[in-house]
């Protein structure tokens, strides 16, 4: 007991994960709860020039809020701290295009997905890996193990001894060391900008992210000499989706996030906001 | 507590060690030579020389390191084609090189005056003493100036080793590898962000504990000998008869 407290006078006992906390009394519909995002991911969540959290996933939690009848803030917080701190109640809920992975689950739970979820690698235009094979095709790596392979082989054939750059800590890196641990070398970033920004610079051959985003990205002007290469990935590593991340006792919360979703969802604001923020459809 | 998985932590972290070690020797060694260039500049008390000196300890002394990485990184990786026009991209490519090259300026931009002001305690008589001896400035320099201005300056730098020792963690933010590139790894694969940084803590602070034990030798080595152990007092043999 001594050391419990202790714990948590330290405010480890949320942070270790070892420690679960029990015995939470009936919980009450909370009135106001705080969202953190990481805020440089565009365009699902980035930080505008004034300073101001920005994107799809903003305007999403701000509806949910409004269908929930919570007040909410919204912060940003680093991607690699998202979990920690949530656990140790920093803040309520993360939305932060953050994907429902089982190593993830062991740790928080999470709400209803909100969006799919789907990677691609982006390399210059000039670049060889730009006639990566596969393209058009969409390969679910939680699939028939043979097709996987045999999908993976010339890919991972043409990606020999390249450099390739992905943000720390996400379902693209874990992607990148399962499937090609043997052919490139992963080169991991803090943020996602911060690899586009040495894919521009020429320092590594090609990134993989969401291919949401990496679509809005090439809309943009200073994207033009890159393109996306080779299929798109699905399933295994990239989860079942991207879903608000909650504490796993936070049963309440997650029964009104999954309720406010589905309506969000049904009434086809979600779609309106894919339009709007990544010019296509979710729901394919 | 986890025992196994500490020690599993702490052996995966070692594997870092090496670069770790790697970063602060070249940047100590290449800012240590820049520093001793600096600090000569600046104490020559000719403008031209202490001007450029006094204006780069400045800005290098008045940035934060990891602005300077940065800076070295992003922002000299955004002038590429000028830079391979140049033939320095091969080596502006390099996350490491990158990394030695800023930490070096860094750390020569705080060493240059840890130097200069050593180079200032060399008592005036013994300079004054030395040019009656007919010793010219480059000899005075080196037999008299360098060698008091670097002891006096030693426990200083020492401390400017450790700063750059554990400075090195920066690197991992250009993604480099080393402990806590590692360990900020380690904790978005399982989330125990406590014993891995535990463990991280720990492999700098016995790091640092050997880079102070050997500033220490080197200060012990360098200072004038102390006086030694009394010779034993002679043994009186009375050898006559008692009285």
């Amino acid at each position: 007991m001594k050391t419990l407290i202790l714990a948590s006078a330290l405010l480890l006992a949320a942070v270790s994960a070892t420690v679960t906390v029990t015995g939470a009394a009936a919980q009450s519909k909370p009135t106001a709860i705080t969202i953190a995002t990481e805020g440089a991911y565009e365009p699902w969540n980035f930080t505008t020039a004034g300073g101001k959290l920005d994107g799809l996933e903003i305007d999403l939690a701000n509806d949910l809020c409004a269908r929930m009848a919570v007040r909410c803030t919204i912060v940003a917080q680093d991607w690699d701290g998202l979990i920690p701190a949530l656990n140790a109640r920093k803040f309520d809920a993360i939305m932060a295009s953050m994907i429902v992975t089982e190593k993830r689950l062991a740790v928080i739970g999470f709400s209803e997905p909100y969006a799919p979820t789907a990677a691609a690698f982006m390399v210059e235009k000039t670049s060889p890996l730009a006639k990566l094979p596969g393209a058009g095709t969409t390969v679910d790596l939680g699939g028939d193990s043979a097709k996987v392979t045999a999908a993976l082989a010339p890919v991972a054939a043409q990606l020999k001894g390249k450099s390739i750059g992905t943000q720390t800590a996400t379902s693209n890196t874990a992607f990148l060391e399962k499937y090609f641990k043997d052919s490139v070398a992963v080169r991991e970033y803090k943020t996602t900008e911060q690899h586009d920004l040495d894919l521009q610079a020429g320092r590594i051959d090609g990134v993989v992210a969401q291919k949401s985003s990496l679509t809005a990205l090439l809309a943009k002007p200073d994207y033009q000499g890159f393109t996306l290469a080779g299929p798109t990935f699905v399933g295994d590593v990239f989860g079942k989706g991207i879903a608000v991340g909650l504490r796993k006792d936070d049963t309440v919360l997650k029964e009104m996030f999954d309720k406010a979703i589905l309506a969000a969802k049904a009434d086809g604001t979600i779609d309106k906001l894919a339009q709007k923020w990544l010019k296509t459809s979710l729901m394919n | 507590m986890d025992l196994s998985f500490l020690q599993a932590t702490l052996l995966t972290l070692l594997g870092g060690l090496p670069l770790t070690l790697n970063l602060t020797a070249c940047s100590v060694l290449l800012g240590g030579a820049g520093a001793l260039v600096l600090a000569l500049m600046r104490t020559s008390g000719l403008v031209l020389l202490s001007g450029p000196a006094r204006a780069y300890v400045f800005v290098f002394r008045g940035t934060p390191l990891l602005i300077q990485l940065f800076m070295v990184y992003y922002g000299l990786g955004q002038f590429r084609p000028a830079l391979q026009e140049l033939g320095l991209w091969s080596f502006f490519r390099d996350p490491y090189y990158c990394a030695v090259l800023a930490m070096a300026m860094n750390t020569a931009a705080y060493a240059s005056e840890i130097i200069r002001g050593g180079v200032a305690s060399v008592p005036p008589g013994a300079l004054e003493a030395a040019s009656a001896c007919g010793m010219r400035p480059l000899m005075r320099l080196r037999r008299i100036v360098l060698p008091l201005a670097i002891r006096q300056a030693l426990p200083a730098y020492g401390n400017e080793l450790v700063l750059m020792a554990k400075a090195t963690s920066l690197a991992s933010t250009i993604t480099l590898m080393e402990v806590t590139g590692l360990a900020g790894k380690m904790i978005a694969q399982t989330y125990r962000a406590v014993e891995i940084f535990a463990c991280a803590g720990l492999i700098y602070l016995l790091l640092t504990f050997f880079l102070t034990r050997a500033v220490l030798l080197l200060e012990w080595r360098l200072s004038p000998r102390r006086p030694r152990r009394q010779p034993a007092p002679p043994t009186i043999r009375i050898t006559g008869e008692p009285a």
